[in-house]
Protein backbone atom coordinates (compact mmCIF):
# COMPACT_ATOMS: atom_id res chain seq x y z
CA UNK A 1 0.00 0.00 0.00
CA UNK A 2 1.24 3.46 -0.92
CA UNK A 3 0.06 7.02 -0.33
CA UNK A 4 -1.08 7.23 -3.93
CA UNK A 5 -4.87 7.22 -4.18
CA UNK A 6 -7.04 5.45 -6.73
CA UNK A 7 -10.38 6.59 -5.35
CA UNK A 8 -11.64 9.20 -2.95
CA UNK A 9 -15.15 9.83 -1.67
CA UNK A 10 -15.85 13.17 0.01
CA UNK A 11 -19.02 13.50 2.06
CA UNK A 12 -21.14 11.52 -0.39
CA UNK A 13 -24.84 11.56 0.33
CA UNK A 14 -27.22 9.74 -1.93
CA UNK A 15 -30.85 8.71 -1.93
CA UNK A 16 -33.97 8.36 -3.98
CA UNK A 17 -37.51 9.61 -4.15
CA UNK A 18 -40.32 7.18 -3.68
CA UNK A 19 -43.26 7.69 -5.96
CA UNK A 20 -43.74 7.97 -9.69
CA UNK A 21 -42.91 10.22 -12.55
CA UNK A 22 -45.32 13.04 -11.78
CA UNK A 23 -45.50 13.10 -8.03
CA UNK A 24 -42.34 12.94 -6.03
CA UNK A 25 -42.82 10.96 -2.88
CA UNK A 26 -40.68 10.97 0.20
CA UNK A 27 -36.93 11.30 -0.01
CA UNK A 28 -35.15 8.19 1.23
CA UNK A 29 -31.56 8.74 2.17
CA UNK A 30 -29.42 5.67 1.53
CA UNK A 31 -25.91 7.02 2.04
CA UNK A 32 -25.11 9.53 4.77
CA UNK A 33 -21.95 11.61 4.48
CA UNK A 34 -19.69 8.80 3.31
CA UNK A 35 -16.00 9.64 3.05
CA UNK A 36 -13.07 7.30 2.51
CA UNK A 37 -10.05 6.70 0.32
CA UNK A 38 -8.74 3.70 -1.55
CA UNK A 39 -4.96 3.57 -1.85
CA UNK A 40 -3.03 2.08 -4.71
CA UNK A 41 -2.49 -1.64 -4.28
CA UNK A 42 -4.91 -1.92 -1.41
CA UNK A 43 -7.82 -4.29 -0.91
CA UNK A 44 -10.40 -2.37 1.02
CA UNK A 45 -13.22 -4.41 2.51
CA UNK A 46 -16.72 -3.02 2.93
CA UNK A 47 -18.85 -4.92 5.42
CA UNK A 48 -22.30 -4.45 6.87
CA UNK A 49 -25.65 -6.14 7.01
CA UNK A 50 -27.72 -6.45 3.87
CA UNK A 51 -29.84 -3.41 3.11
CA UNK A 52 -27.33 -1.03 4.59
CA UNK A 53 -26.40 0.63 1.31
CA UNK A 54 -23.31 -1.31 0.20
CA UNK A 55 -24.57 -1.89 -3.32
CA UNK A 56 -25.84 1.67 -3.62
CA UNK A 57 -22.38 2.81 -2.62
CA UNK A 58 -20.85 0.66 -5.38
CA UNK A 59 -23.29 2.04 -7.93
CA UNK A 60 -22.61 5.59 -6.79
CA UNK A 61 -18.87 5.08 -7.16
CA UNK A 62 -19.36 3.79 -10.69
CA UNK A 63 -21.63 6.66 -11.64
CA UNK A 64 -24.77 4.57 -12.08
CA UNK A 65 -26.32 6.68 -9.31
CA UNK A 66 -25.54 10.37 -8.99
CA UNK A 67 -24.64 11.52 -5.47
CA UNK A 68 -26.94 14.23 -4.14
CA UNK A 69 -24.11 15.81 -2.20
CA UNK A 70 -20.37 15.37 -2.01
CA UNK A 71 -18.15 13.97 -4.70
CA UNK A 72 -16.58 10.82 -6.00
CA UNK A 73 -13.08 11.32 -7.36
CA UNK A 74 -11.52 8.64 -9.53
CA UNK A 75 -7.77 8.77 -9.99
CA UNK A 76 -7.79 5.90 -12.49
CA UNK A 77 -9.63 5.31 -15.74
CA UNK A 78 -12.40 2.84 -16.48
CA UNK A 79 -13.04 1.26 -13.08
CA UNK A 80 -14.74 -2.13 -13.40
CA UNK A 81 -17.01 -4.30 -11.36
CA UNK A 82 -17.40 -7.99 -10.62
CA UNK A 83 -20.89 -9.05 -9.65
CA UNK A 84 -22.18 -11.52 -7.13
CA UNK A 85 -24.18 -13.71 -9.45
CA UNK A 86 -21.85 -15.42 -11.91
CA UNK A 87 -24.92 -16.65 -13.80
CA UNK A 88 -26.18 -13.28 -15.00
CA UNK A 89 -22.83 -11.57 -15.44
CA UNK A 90 -22.06 -13.35 -18.72
CA UNK A 91 -24.17 -12.89 -21.82
CA UNK A 92 -25.70 -16.32 -22.55
CA UNK A 93 -25.89 -15.57 -26.30
CA UNK A 94 -22.13 -15.50 -26.82
CA UNK A 95 -19.05 -17.63 -26.33
CA UNK A 96 -16.54 -16.79 -23.62
CA UNK A 97 -14.05 -15.75 -26.31
CA UNK A 98 -16.49 -13.28 -27.82
CA UNK A 99 -17.44 -11.82 -24.44
CA UNK A 100 -13.79 -11.40 -23.45
CA UNK A 101 -12.96 -9.70 -26.73
CA UNK A 102 -15.94 -7.31 -26.67
CA UNK A 103 -14.41 -4.81 -24.18
CA UNK A 104 -11.35 -4.58 -26.44
CA UNK A 105 -13.54 -4.02 -29.50
CA UNK A 106 -15.30 -1.23 -27.61
CA UNK A 107 -11.94 0.18 -26.59
CA UNK A 108 -11.11 0.23 -30.28
CA UNK A 109 -7.32 0.51 -30.09
CA UNK A 110 -6.26 -3.00 -31.11
CA UNK A 111 -6.55 -5.03 -34.30
CA UNK A 112 -8.08 -8.51 -34.31
CA UNK A 113 -4.76 -10.34 -33.85
CA UNK A 114 -3.76 -8.18 -30.89
CA UNK A 115 -7.20 -8.60 -29.31
CA UNK A 116 -7.01 -12.39 -29.62
CA UNK A 117 -3.53 -12.37 -28.08
CA UNK A 118 -4.68 -10.29 -25.12
CA UNK A 119 -7.73 -12.51 -24.62
CA UNK A 120 -5.55 -15.65 -24.48
CA UNK A 121 -3.12 -13.98 -22.11
CA UNK A 122 -5.90 -12.93 -19.76
CA UNK A 123 -7.41 -16.41 -19.91
CA UNK A 124 -4.07 -17.82 -18.73
CA UNK A 125 -3.93 -15.29 -15.91
CA UNK A 126 -7.29 -16.42 -14.55
CA UNK A 127 -6.08 -20.02 -14.94
CA UNK A 128 -8.65 -21.27 -17.42
CA UNK A 129 -7.86 -23.68 -20.27
CA UNK A 130 -7.99 -22.40 -23.84
CA UNK A 131 -11.00 -24.65 -24.64
CA UNK A 132 -13.12 -22.27 -22.57
CA UNK A 133 -12.93 -19.66 -25.32
CA UNK A 134 -15.34 -21.62 -27.51
CA UNK A 135 -17.72 -22.44 -24.64
CA UNK A 136 -21.01 -20.72 -23.92
CA UNK A 137 -21.54 -19.60 -20.29
CA UNK A 138 -24.15 -22.35 -19.83
CA UNK A 139 -21.42 -24.96 -20.24
CA UNK A 140 -19.25 -23.60 -17.40
CA UNK A 141 -19.35 -24.13 -13.65
CA UNK A 142 -19.99 -21.27 -11.24
CA UNK A 143 -16.31 -20.95 -10.39
CA UNK A 144 -15.29 -20.95 -14.05
CA UNK A 145 -17.88 -18.31 -14.81
CA UNK A 146 -16.58 -16.10 -12.04
CA UNK A 147 -13.05 -16.49 -13.44
CA UNK A 148 -14.35 -15.44 -16.85
CA UNK A 149 -16.13 -12.45 -15.27
CA UNK A 150 -12.87 -11.44 -13.63
CA UNK A 151 -11.03 -11.82 -16.95
CA UNK A 152 -13.61 -9.65 -18.72
CA UNK A 153 -13.43 -7.01 -16.00
CA UNK A 154 -9.63 -6.90 -16.24
CA UNK A 155 -9.15 -7.03 -19.99
CA UNK A 156 -9.34 -3.27 -20.47
CA UNK A 157 -6.56 -3.09 -17.86
CA UNK A 158 -8.36 -1.08 -15.19
CA UNK A 159 -6.44 -0.18 -12.02
CA UNK A 160 -9.42 -0.24 -9.71
CA UNK A 161 -12.06 -2.90 -9.35
CA UNK A 162 -15.21 -3.14 -7.28
CA UNK A 163 -16.10 -6.69 -6.31
CA UNK A 164 -19.68 -6.96 -5.00
CA UNK A 165 -19.95 -10.24 -3.06
CA UNK A 166 -17.93 -12.02 -5.76
CA UNK A 167 -17.64 -15.33 -3.93
CA UNK A 168 -20.83 -15.56 -1.90
CA UNK A 169 -22.60 -17.65 -4.54
CA UNK A 170 -19.77 -20.21 -4.66
CA UNK A 171 -18.78 -23.33 -2.70
CA UNK A 172 -16.24 -22.84 0.06
CA UNK A 173 -13.40 -24.57 -1.83
CA UNK A 174 -14.11 -22.57 -4.98
CA UNK A 175 -14.32 -19.42 -2.81
CA UNK A 176 -10.79 -19.99 -1.56
CA UNK A 177 -9.48 -20.45 -5.11
CA UNK A 178 -11.14 -17.26 -6.36
CA UNK A 179 -9.85 -15.28 -3.37
CA UNK A 180 -6.34 -16.57 -4.03
CA UNK A 181 -6.70 -15.59 -7.68
CA UNK A 182 -7.90 -12.07 -6.77
CA UNK A 183 -4.89 -11.63 -4.47
CA UNK A 184 -2.45 -12.83 -7.13
CA UNK A 185 -3.99 -10.59 -9.78
CA UNK A 186 -3.75 -7.63 -7.42
CA UNK A 187 0.00 -8.21 -7.10
CA UNK A 188 0.67 -9.01 -10.77
CA UNK A 189 -1.47 -6.29 -12.34
CA UNK A 190 -1.04 -3.58 -9.69
CA UNK A 191 -4.76 -3.45 -8.87
CA UNK A 192 -6.77 -2.01 -6.02
CA UNK A 193 -10.12 -3.43 -4.93
CA UNK A 194 -13.15 -2.33 -3.05
CA UNK A 195 -14.33 -5.70 -1.81
CA UNK A 196 -17.95 -5.75 -0.68
CA UNK A 197 -19.00 -8.67 1.47
CA UNK A 198 -21.23 -9.65 4.32
CA UNK A 199 -18.91 -12.59 5.06
CA UNK A 200 -16.37 -11.42 7.62
CA UNK A 201 -14.24 -14.55 7.28
CA UNK A 202 -13.70 -13.82 3.60
CA UNK A 203 -12.89 -10.19 4.39
CA UNK A 204 -10.40 -11.27 7.01
CA UNK A 205 -8.65 -13.56 4.53
CA UNK A 206 -8.40 -11.07 1.70
CA UNK A 207 -8.51 -7.45 2.79
CA UNK A 208 -5.93 -4.97 4.02
CA UNK A 209 -8.33 -2.44 5.49
CA UNK A 210 -12.01 -2.59 6.35
CA UNK A 211 -14.91 -0.15 6.33
CA UNK A 212 -17.87 -1.02 8.53
CA UNK A 213 -21.14 0.35 7.27
CA UNK A 214 -24.40 0.67 9.15
CA UNK A 215 -27.58 2.24 7.80
CA UNK A 216 -25.74 4.19 5.14
CA UNK A 217 -22.96 5.50 7.38
CA UNK A 218 -19.35 4.40 7.75
CA UNK A 219 -19.27 3.72 11.47
CA UNK A 220 -15.75 2.42 11.73
CA UNK A 221 -12.69 1.95 9.57
CA UNK A 222 -9.24 0.56 10.14
CA UNK A 223 -6.80 -2.17 9.21
CA UNK A 224 -8.04 -5.73 9.32
CA UNK A 225 -6.17 -6.34 12.57
CA UNK A 226 -7.57 -3.22 14.20
CA UNK A 227 -11.14 -4.03 13.24
CA UNK A 228 -11.00 -7.73 14.05
CA UNK A 229 -8.90 -7.54 17.20
CA UNK A 230 -9.95 -4.21 18.69
CA UNK A 231 -13.35 -3.18 17.38
CA UNK A 232 -14.30 0.23 18.74
CA UNK A 233 -17.99 0.21 17.94
CA UNK A 234 -20.70 -1.92 19.46
CA UNK A 235 -22.08 -2.60 15.95
CA UNK A 236 -18.75 -3.96 14.76
CA UNK A 237 -18.56 -6.23 17.81
CA UNK A 238 -22.04 -7.54 17.03
CA UNK A 239 -21.06 -8.27 13.43
CA UNK A 240 -17.95 -10.10 14.57
CA UNK A 241 -19.86 -12.06 17.15
CA UNK A 242 -22.42 -13.08 14.55
CA UNK A 243 -19.67 -14.32 12.23
CA UNK A 244 -18.05 -16.70 14.71
CA UNK B 1 -21.07 -31.21 -22.10
CA UNK B 2 -24.05 -29.30 -23.41
CA UNK B 3 -27.50 -30.75 -23.41
CA UNK B 4 -28.85 -30.23 -26.88
CA UNK B 5 -32.59 -29.98 -26.93
CA UNK B 6 -34.36 -32.02 -29.55
CA UNK B 7 -36.13 -29.97 -32.14
CA UNK B 8 -39.83 -29.71 -31.44
CA UNK B 9 -41.93 -31.76 -33.90
CA UNK B 10 -44.12 -28.67 -34.30
CA UNK B 11 -41.12 -26.75 -35.54
CA UNK B 12 -40.08 -29.52 -37.92
CA UNK B 13 -43.58 -29.83 -39.37
CA UNK B 14 -43.90 -26.06 -39.66
CA UNK B 15 -40.55 -25.71 -41.40
CA UNK B 16 -41.42 -28.45 -43.91
CA UNK B 17 -44.88 -27.03 -44.69
CA UNK B 18 -43.61 -23.46 -44.91
CA UNK B 19 -40.69 -24.64 -47.03
CA UNK B 20 -43.06 -26.27 -49.52
CA UNK B 21 -45.28 -23.19 -49.60
CA UNK B 22 -42.30 -20.89 -50.02
CA UNK B 23 -40.97 -23.06 -52.86
CA UNK B 24 -44.34 -22.91 -54.65
CA UNK B 25 -44.58 -19.16 -54.17
CA UNK B 26 -41.04 -18.68 -55.48
CA UNK B 27 -41.91 -20.90 -58.44
CA UNK B 28 -44.97 -18.71 -59.07
CA UNK B 29 -42.79 -15.64 -59.49
CA UNK B 30 -40.97 -17.22 -62.46
CA UNK B 31 -43.30 -19.80 -63.91
CA UNK B 32 -46.97 -20.71 -63.82
CA UNK B 33 -48.57 -23.52 -65.85
CA UNK B 34 -50.79 -20.98 -67.64
CA UNK B 35 -50.83 -17.22 -67.90
CA UNK B 36 -52.88 -16.35 -64.77
CA UNK B 37 -54.77 -13.65 -66.67
CA UNK B 38 -55.29 -15.52 -69.95
CA UNK B 39 -58.99 -15.90 -70.75
CA UNK B 40 -60.11 -19.13 -72.45
CA UNK B 41 -63.64 -19.53 -73.76
CA UNK B 42 -63.35 -23.29 -74.17
CA UNK B 43 -62.38 -24.04 -70.56
CA UNK B 44 -64.83 -21.97 -68.52
CA UNK B 45 -65.71 -23.21 -65.04
CA UNK B 46 -64.05 -26.57 -65.56
CA UNK B 47 -63.57 -28.72 -62.47
CA UNK B 48 -60.07 -29.67 -61.26
CA UNK B 49 -58.32 -32.05 -63.69
CA UNK B 50 -54.77 -32.85 -64.73
CA UNK B 51 -54.90 -30.02 -67.25
CA UNK B 52 -56.11 -27.55 -64.58
CA UNK B 53 -55.08 -28.76 -61.13
CA UNK B 54 -57.48 -26.42 -59.36
CA UNK B 55 -59.94 -26.01 -62.20
CA UNK B 56 -60.80 -22.74 -63.96
CA UNK B 57 -63.02 -19.76 -63.19
CA UNK B 58 -65.83 -18.18 -65.19
CA UNK B 59 -63.35 -16.59 -67.60
CA UNK B 60 -61.54 -19.90 -68.10
CA UNK B 61 -58.48 -18.68 -66.20
CA UNK B 62 -56.37 -21.41 -64.60
CA UNK B 63 -56.95 -21.14 -60.86
CA UNK B 64 -53.73 -22.94 -59.88
CA UNK B 65 -51.73 -20.33 -61.78
CA UNK B 66 -53.74 -17.57 -60.16
CA UNK B 67 -53.26 -19.10 -56.71
CA UNK B 68 -49.49 -19.28 -57.24
CA UNK B 69 -49.36 -15.60 -58.23
CA UNK B 70 -51.90 -14.56 -55.61
CA UNK B 71 -50.10 -16.37 -52.80
CA UNK B 72 -46.94 -14.55 -53.91
CA UNK B 73 -48.67 -11.16 -53.62
CA UNK B 74 -50.13 -12.08 -50.24
CA UNK B 75 -46.83 -13.39 -48.92
CA UNK B 76 -44.92 -10.33 -50.10
CA UNK B 77 -47.46 -8.00 -48.49
CA UNK B 78 -47.44 -9.98 -45.23
CA UNK B 79 -43.65 -10.20 -45.14
CA UNK B 80 -43.17 -6.49 -45.90
CA UNK B 81 -45.74 -5.61 -43.25
CA UNK B 82 -44.02 -7.72 -40.63
CA UNK B 83 -40.57 -6.41 -41.51
CA UNK B 84 -41.65 -2.76 -41.62
CA UNK B 85 -44.20 -2.76 -38.79
CA UNK B 86 -42.23 -5.26 -36.74
CA UNK B 87 -38.98 -3.39 -37.33
CA UNK B 88 -40.43 -0.09 -36.16
CA UNK B 89 -42.23 -1.81 -33.29
CA UNK B 90 -39.08 -3.53 -32.06
CA UNK B 91 -37.13 -0.27 -32.32
CA UNK B 92 -39.76 1.61 -30.30
CA UNK B 93 -40.00 -1.22 -27.77
CA UNK B 94 -36.23 -1.46 -27.43
CA UNK B 95 -35.84 2.27 -26.78
CA UNK B 96 -38.73 2.51 -24.32
CA UNK B 97 -37.82 -0.71 -22.53
CA UNK B 98 -34.15 0.17 -22.22
CA UNK B 99 -34.31 3.87 -21.39
CA UNK B 100 -37.61 3.94 -19.48
CA UNK B 101 -38.64 7.25 -17.95
CA UNK B 102 -40.35 9.97 -19.94
CA UNK B 103 -39.50 8.48 -23.35
CA UNK B 104 -41.21 5.29 -22.25
CA UNK B 105 -44.30 7.08 -20.96
CA UNK B 106 -44.82 9.18 -24.08
CA UNK B 107 -44.18 6.45 -26.65
CA UNK B 108 -46.20 3.81 -24.85
CA UNK B 109 -49.21 6.11 -24.39
CA UNK B 110 -49.10 6.85 -28.13
CA UNK B 111 -48.91 3.11 -28.59
CA UNK B 112 -51.98 2.60 -26.39
CA UNK B 113 -53.88 5.21 -28.40
CA UNK B 114 -53.03 3.41 -31.63
CA UNK B 115 -53.93 0.10 -30.04
CA UNK B 116 -57.35 1.37 -28.96
CA UNK B 117 -58.66 1.27 -32.54
CA UNK B 118 -59.80 -2.08 -33.92
CA UNK B 119 -56.99 -2.96 -36.29
CA UNK B 120 -58.94 -3.51 -39.51
CA UNK B 121 -60.88 -0.30 -38.88
CA UNK B 122 -57.66 1.62 -38.43
CA UNK B 123 -56.22 0.08 -41.59
CA UNK B 124 -59.44 1.01 -43.39
CA UNK B 125 -59.08 4.63 -42.32
CA UNK B 126 -55.45 4.75 -43.42
CA UNK B 127 -56.24 3.16 -46.79
CA UNK B 128 -59.13 5.55 -47.35
CA UNK B 129 -56.68 8.40 -46.82
CA UNK B 130 -53.86 6.90 -48.91
CA UNK B 131 -55.97 5.04 -51.49
CA UNK B 132 -55.95 1.30 -52.08
CA UNK B 133 -53.28 -0.76 -53.84
CA UNK B 134 -50.69 -3.14 -52.45
CA UNK B 135 -48.12 -0.57 -51.29
CA UNK B 136 -50.72 1.36 -49.33
CA UNK B 137 -51.99 -1.86 -47.80
CA UNK B 138 -48.45 -2.56 -46.61
CA UNK B 139 -48.15 0.93 -45.11
CA UNK B 140 -51.56 0.73 -43.44
CA UNK B 141 -50.97 -2.72 -41.97
CA UNK B 142 -47.47 -1.81 -40.81
CA UNK B 143 -48.82 1.12 -38.81
CA UNK B 144 -51.49 -1.15 -37.35
CA UNK B 145 -48.87 -3.74 -36.39
CA UNK B 146 -46.45 -1.42 -34.59
CA UNK B 147 -48.15 -1.47 -31.14
CA UNK B 148 -48.13 -5.22 -30.57
CA UNK B 149 -44.46 -5.53 -31.54
CA UNK B 150 -43.56 -2.50 -29.44
CA UNK B 151 -45.24 -4.00 -26.40
CA UNK B 152 -43.64 -7.42 -26.72
CA UNK B 153 -40.15 -6.08 -27.30
CA UNK B 154 -40.47 -3.43 -24.61
CA UNK B 155 -41.07 -6.14 -22.02
CA UNK B 156 -38.17 -8.22 -23.33
CA UNK B 157 -35.72 -5.32 -23.39
CA UNK B 158 -36.81 -3.95 -20.01
CA UNK B 159 -36.23 -7.37 -18.44
CA UNK B 160 -32.58 -7.35 -19.52
CA UNK B 161 -31.83 -3.66 -18.97
CA UNK B 162 -30.28 -4.34 -15.57
CA UNK B 163 -28.62 -7.66 -16.36
CA UNK B 164 -25.08 -7.71 -15.02
CA UNK B 165 -23.56 -8.18 -18.46
CA UNK B 166 -25.39 -5.06 -19.63
CA UNK B 167 -24.11 -3.11 -16.62
CA UNK B 168 -20.57 -4.19 -17.27
CA UNK B 169 -20.82 -3.36 -20.98
CA UNK B 170 -21.87 0.13 -19.89
CA UNK B 171 -18.83 0.34 -17.61
CA UNK B 172 -16.63 -0.72 -20.53
CA UNK B 173 -17.85 2.33 -22.40
CA UNK B 174 -20.18 0.59 -24.88
CA UNK B 175 -22.68 2.93 -26.54
CA UNK B 176 -26.39 2.45 -25.86
CA UNK B 177 -26.93 1.43 -29.48
CA UNK B 178 -24.25 -1.23 -29.20
CA UNK B 179 -25.72 -2.52 -25.96
CA UNK B 180 -29.19 -2.71 -27.48
CA UNK B 181 -28.13 -4.38 -30.71
CA UNK B 182 -25.26 -6.57 -29.57
CA UNK B 183 -25.87 -7.42 -25.91
CA UNK B 184 -29.65 -7.42 -25.52
CA UNK B 185 -31.21 -8.12 -28.94
CA UNK B 186 -29.84 -11.69 -29.33
CA UNK B 187 -31.32 -12.60 -25.95
CA UNK B 188 -34.77 -11.36 -26.94
CA UNK B 189 -34.99 -13.35 -30.18
CA UNK B 190 -36.68 -16.29 -28.49
CA UNK B 191 -39.56 -13.92 -27.73
CA UNK B 192 -39.42 -11.80 -30.87
CA UNK B 193 -39.25 -14.57 -33.48
CA UNK B 194 -42.51 -16.24 -32.41
CA UNK B 195 -44.07 -12.76 -32.32
CA UNK B 196 -42.95 -12.28 -35.92
CA UNK B 197 -44.60 -15.54 -36.99
CA UNK B 198 -47.86 -14.51 -35.32
CA UNK B 199 -47.53 -11.10 -36.96
CA UNK B 200 -47.03 -12.69 -40.36
CA UNK B 201 -50.21 -14.75 -39.97
CA UNK B 202 -52.20 -11.76 -38.76
CA UNK B 203 -50.94 -9.82 -41.76
CA UNK B 204 -52.03 -12.59 -44.16
CA UNK B 205 -55.49 -12.58 -42.61
CA UNK B 206 -55.71 -8.78 -42.45
CA UNK B 207 -54.69 -8.48 -46.10
CA UNK B 208 -57.27 -11.12 -47.02
CA UNK B 209 -60.02 -9.29 -45.12
CA UNK B 210 -59.09 -5.95 -46.64
CA UNK B 211 -58.93 -7.30 -50.16
CA UNK B 212 -62.15 -9.19 -49.55
CA UNK B 213 -63.78 -5.93 -48.51
CA UNK B 214 -62.45 -4.31 -51.66
CA UNK B 215 -59.99 -1.94 -49.97
CA UNK B 216 -56.91 -4.05 -50.58
CA UNK B 217 -55.00 -4.91 -53.70
CA UNK B 218 -56.48 -3.92 -57.05
CA UNK B 219 -56.34 -5.68 -60.44
CA UNK B 220 -54.09 -6.47 -62.23
CA UNK B 221 -52.55 -7.59 -58.91
CA UNK B 222 -54.36 -10.52 -57.39
CA UNK B 223 -53.94 -11.63 -53.80
CA UNK B 224 -55.53 -14.60 -52.10
CA UNK B 225 -58.00 -12.31 -50.33
CA UNK B 226 -58.96 -10.63 -53.58
CA UNK B 227 -59.45 -14.02 -55.23
CA UNK B 228 -61.58 -15.18 -52.31
CA UNK B 229 -63.94 -12.24 -52.81
CA UNK B 230 -63.95 -12.97 -56.56
CA UNK B 231 -64.80 -16.61 -55.96
CA UNK B 232 -67.82 -15.71 -53.87
CA UNK B 233 -69.94 -14.87 -56.92
CA UNK B 234 -69.37 -18.30 -58.41
CA UNK B 235 -69.58 -20.35 -55.26
CA UNK B 236 -72.14 -22.77 -56.67
CA UNK B 237 -70.80 -22.83 -60.25
CA UNK B 238 -67.16 -23.26 -59.28
CA UNK B 239 -66.88 -24.19 -55.57
CA UNK B 240 -63.29 -25.35 -56.14
CA UNK B 241 -62.22 -21.73 -56.64
CA UNK B 242 -63.16 -20.66 -53.09
CA UNK B 243 -61.99 -23.99 -51.63
CA UNK B 244 -58.55 -23.97 -53.25
CA UNK B 245 -57.93 -20.30 -52.45
CA UNK B 246 -59.12 -20.72 -48.88
CA UNK B 247 -57.06 -23.86 -48.37
CA UNK B 248 -53.96 -22.06 -49.62
CA UNK B 249 -54.47 -19.32 -47.02
CA UNK B 250 -54.98 -21.97 -44.34
CA UNK B 251 -51.85 -23.91 -45.32
CA UNK B 252 -49.77 -20.73 -45.47
CA UNK B 253 -50.68 -19.58 -41.97
CA UNK B 254 -50.79 -23.09 -40.55
CA UNK B 255 -47.15 -23.69 -41.52
CA UNK B 256 -45.93 -20.39 -40.11
CA UNK B 257 -48.11 -20.85 -37.03
CA UNK B 258 -46.51 -24.25 -36.40
CA UNK B 259 -43.07 -22.65 -36.56
CA UNK B 260 -44.09 -20.09 -33.95
CA UNK B 261 -45.67 -22.72 -31.73
CA UNK B 262 -42.61 -24.94 -32.09
CA UNK B 263 -40.30 -22.11 -31.02
CA UNK B 264 -42.52 -21.32 -28.05
CA UNK B 265 -42.54 -24.94 -26.98
CA UNK B 266 -38.77 -25.18 -27.25
CA UNK B 267 -38.40 -22.07 -25.08
CA UNK B 268 -40.57 -23.65 -22.44
CA UNK B 269 -38.79 -26.96 -22.88
CA UNK B 270 -42.04 -28.79 -23.62
CA UNK B 271 -40.81 -30.26 -26.92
Amino acid sequence: MTDELVLELQHVTSGYHTGGLLFKGEYQKVLHDVSFQVHRGEILGLVGESGTGKSTLARTILGMVKPDEGQVIHYTKRPQMIFQDPYSSLNPAYTVGWSMEEPLRIFGKYDAAERKKRVREMLRRVELPEECLAAKPGELSGGQRQRVSIAIALIQRPRFLIADEPVSALDVTIQAQILKLLRELRDELDLSYLFISHDLNVVYQLCDRVLVMKQGRIVEQGTVDEIFDHPQQEYTRQLLAAAD
Amino acid sequence: MKKRMNRSPYLTAGLILTGVMAALILLGFFWTPYDPTAISGSAKLSAPSFAHLMGTDNFGRDIFSRVLKGAGTTAVIALSTVLLGGGIGVLVGALTGYFGGIVDEVLMRLNDALNAFPSVLLALVIVSVLGSGKYNVVIALSIVFVPSFARVSRTAFAALRDANYVKSARLMGASSLRILAVQILPNTLHVLLPAFTIGFNNAVLAEASMSYLGIGVKPPDASLGYMLSESQSMLSAAPWYALCTGMTIVLLIFGVGLIGEGMNRQNKGVG
